[in-house]
């Protein structure tokens, strides 16, 4: 009788560490236009294969080409441009106002503007989006006041949350942006039940749910996936794919699955995988998802494929963890230089008119910065009242929180 | 006036909630056709229909987390979960989420939502049917935790918590649902139908949350409980001969300090009694509270009875169980202090 070889324990690593080589000749990209568009009521199995493939319009040359193509038309894409354009400047004011020691903390967007910027201009007034912290673009694409995020990234007197929550965690109704918690994938269950009331209600809204790479791994991701398949849920269930969790490659949360849009086939969730740096396809993967769910189809799994190409956030060091030059070597390009390029092809951008324009911006988001800072940061200025942070526990304040504020002098 | 058990005085707030209010549904598991593994909910799908009142897939948190979703949205949701043994999966999103939601956003999200639960011991449910966990609620700034003793407070604080702009966890005593239990598990229970708290109004009438009762006057001593404990204070002020003050919580937050300092300064002396282990349970904020409004009215320290610090135990269940004779020696040593 053999003897049973003991078992060994596997870990996955990421190929390369500081030190080595980018290579990401592992990753498999297929040429823009190769994938087919099903029409929005095919069924979840003979889709199955968009969920191992990556959805791409923009080719390498700038054109949009294939059945995804032309869904934009060109002043649209001008605005989405812009909207990149401007988020990309906000991140860089305020990761250097952090840096100045004017808050405590900020987490950029570099790399992947196109995904939250184009997503937005698939939704409808009313829709509602249950955001992680790398979404701003949602409310960029809105033209929501860039005063009024600063105003809460300093925590002051005019920080609509009334300074009781970190910088970025931003919350507005009235632009469908869902209170970020901070928490990860806690707001995916919740989009779920937010897109089910307003089925319950005969509604026409839908709902939004985001999620990194990372916490895929979550319960929560998994709770909310089977509610949303058992109750055929109006919401678009979005994974952004950044590659990194942190200092923790994609492979730790995906595991044996092959990519994570293949977890939605488990739930019999149609899924796709998109460029997540092709604003083009964003928005028509977007809009796809988003006309099934208003034509009470159900919901749908998007990953998309991108590189976080900063630090997790500002108390992050990539380089201790990837090698420097990764972010460079990344095959998929930087969103904004592939829609410039298209444009510039299209004869309605050219160069000089990219650099007056990030000129424009750049000091407009100075400008608006300078209006924000006048108002307080998180170390000068005014700020909240100590007294306010017993507001809101409740919607009327209880006895106990009434003799704590009064015992706090206030 | 109709007689009601305290599963039918439930099922009757949530029939009477949701014909008044087309936001409120109710879900959660075996919930929807079956009406509930206790029946709370018997009938409420065939009166309001699938999609307004519907079986769950067993996950807690994504209960909870679809009915934050769902407040937010502008529905009023009351979700079951089976069991309080069963809550924890929904942690994060009953502390993170539904506690905190209102006051991080300034009030531009709110999450009016109830959480129904059964709780406690005395039904041989060994340690993952029989839990207290109400300290695991009451240590959350932004949530009520609410837990009746009885069908009529049961139905009025259940319509209070529903229209309560805030999340409350509504925890429903299980050994209570069809009659009061003193603990002497050896007798047989009284019907709610024979009992005067049995009594329930049919139509919808609210109970003010916060508010305690004093189920039994007294001079001599104060004993603070709530829920199933109540009965068992009753049994052991009856079986002592001691003239003690018994007060019914309701609510355990808000809670209504002013019954219980008003009592306590009027007897000088007080037990709070609990079926939740013991450290850093309920009864240790009641009894400071107690010693900062009162200590220089009391005459004896402060007795705490309560469940072991153990698992609860199957076979072992009545020796964990705060019984009448354990309650009865805490309160005739506090008297001879």
């Amino acid at each position: 009788m053999s003897e049973t070889e003991p078992l060994s324990f596997q870990v996955p690593e990421p190929e390369i560490r500081p030190g080595g080589s980018p290579d990401f000749s592992g990753v498999e990209i297929p040429k823009a236009g190769a994938t087919r568009r099903p029409p929005i009521d095919a069924d979840p199995e003979e889709i199955r294969d968009l969920a191992f493939t990556i959805i791409r319009v923009l080719s390498r040359d700038g054109d949009a080409v294939g059945d995804w193509a032309g869904q934009l038309g060109e002043d649209e894409l001008l605005t989405g441009m812009r909207h990149m354009m401007r988020l990309r400047a906000f991140d860089a004011r305020m990761l250097m106002a952090q840096r100045q020691g004017k808050t405590s903390f900020y987490m950029q967007h570099l790399g992947e503007e196109a995904i939250s910027c184009a997503f937005q201009c698939a939704l409808r007034q009313g829709d509602m989006n249950f955001p992680t912290y790398r979404q701003a673009g949602l409310l960029i694409a809105q033209d929501y006041p860039m005063h009024t995020m600063m105003c809460q990234i300093y925590s002051n007197e005019a920080d609509p949350n009334h300074g009781r929550q970190l910088p970025i965690m931003y919350s507005s109704k009235a632009h469908g942006f869902f209170s970020i918690s901070g928490n990860l994938a806690t707001q995916y269950p919740q989009a779920v039940g937010w897109a089910m009331a307003s089925a319950i209600s005969g509604d026409t809204k839908i709902a939004a749910a985001w999620v990194g790479d990372g916490s895929t791994a979550e319960s929560d991701f998994h709770a909310g996936m089977v509610f949303a398949s058992t109750y055929k849920a109006p919401v678009v269930l979005n994974i952004v794919n950044n590659q990194w969790a942190i200092s923790t490659f994609q492979g730790i949360a995906r595991g044996g699955s092959g990519t994570f849009a293949a977890r939605g086939h488990g739930f019999g969730i149609p899924a796709l995988r998109v460029d997540g740096n092709d604003y083009l396809a964003v928005y028509a993967v977007a809009r796809w998802a988003a006309e099934r769910a208003r034509a009470n189809l159900g919901p749908t799994l998007i990953e998309y494929v991108t590189y976080r190409a900063g630090g997790h956030s500002t108390s992050d060091d990539p380089s201790a963890y990837r090698p420097k030059e990764e972010g460079d070597a990344w095959p998929l390009g930087d969103p904004i230089l592939r829609l410039k390029g298209h444009l510039i092809k299209l004869g309605s951008w050219s160069e000089e008119r990219h650099k007056q324009t990030e000129a424009e911006i750049a000091d407009e988001v100075l400008s608006v910065q300078k209006e924000a800072e006048a108002i307080g940061t998180l170390s000068t200025g005014s700020s909240p009242s100590a007294r306010d942070m017993f507001e809101d526990v409740f919607a009327e304040m209880p006895p106990h929180l009434i003799r704590q504020r009064q015992e706090a002098g206030y | 006036m109709t007689r009601m058990t305290m599963i039918e005085a439930i099922r009757s707030a949530h029939d009477n909630a949701m014909e008044r209010d087309e936001r409120v549904v109710v879900y959660g598991e075996d919930v929807g056709y079956f009406g509930g593994v206790f029946r709370c909910t018997a009938g409420l799908q065939e009166k309001y229909g699938p999609t307004r009142c519907f079986d769950s897939p067993i996950n807690e948190s994504g209960i909870v987390g679809t009915a934050i979703g769902m407040a937010a949205y502008g529905l009023r949701p009351c979700v079951e979960i089976q069991f309080s043994d069963y809550v924890y999966p929904a942690y994060d999103q009953i502390v993170s989420e539904a506690a905190r939601l209102r006051h991080r956003c300034a009030g531009d999200f709110t999450c009016p939502l109830v959480i129904r639960m059964p709780v406690g011991g005395g039904i041989f449910g060994g340690q993952t049917h029989s839990q207290s966990p109400e300290a695991l609620f009451t240590q959350v700034c932004g949530l009520k935790t609410v837990m009746p003793s009885n069908p009529v407070d049961a139905k009025g604080l259940l319509i209070a918590s529903i229209e309560d702009p805030d999340p409350v966890i509504f925890l429903e005593p299980k050994r209570l649902y069809n009659g009061p239990f003193d603990g002497h598990h050896e007798n047989a229970v009284v019907p709610w139908r024979d009992h005067e708290l049995g009594e329930v109004p049919e139509d919808h009438f609210v109970t003010e949350l916060g508010v305690a009762k004093i189920t039994r006057p007294g001079a001599e001593l104060t004993v603070i409980a709530y829920g199933t404990m109540v009965y068992v204070a009753e049994a052991a002020v009856r079986e002592t001969g001691i003239d003690a003050e018994v007060i019914d919580l309701r609510s355990l937050l808000p809670l209504d300090l002013e019954t219980i300092a008003r009592s306590v300064r009027k007897t000088g002396r007080c037990v709070v009694v609990h079926e939740a282990t013991r450290t850093s349970g309920f009864g240790a904020e009641v009894a400071t509270l107690v010693q900062e409004e009162c200590f220089y009215s009391l005459e004896a320290p402060i007795g705490r009875v309560t469940g072991w610090d153990t698992p609860y135990p199957h076979a072992q269940e009545w020796d964990y169980f705060p019984s009448p004779e354990r309650l009865g020696r805490k309160l005739l040593e506090v008297m001879e202090a």
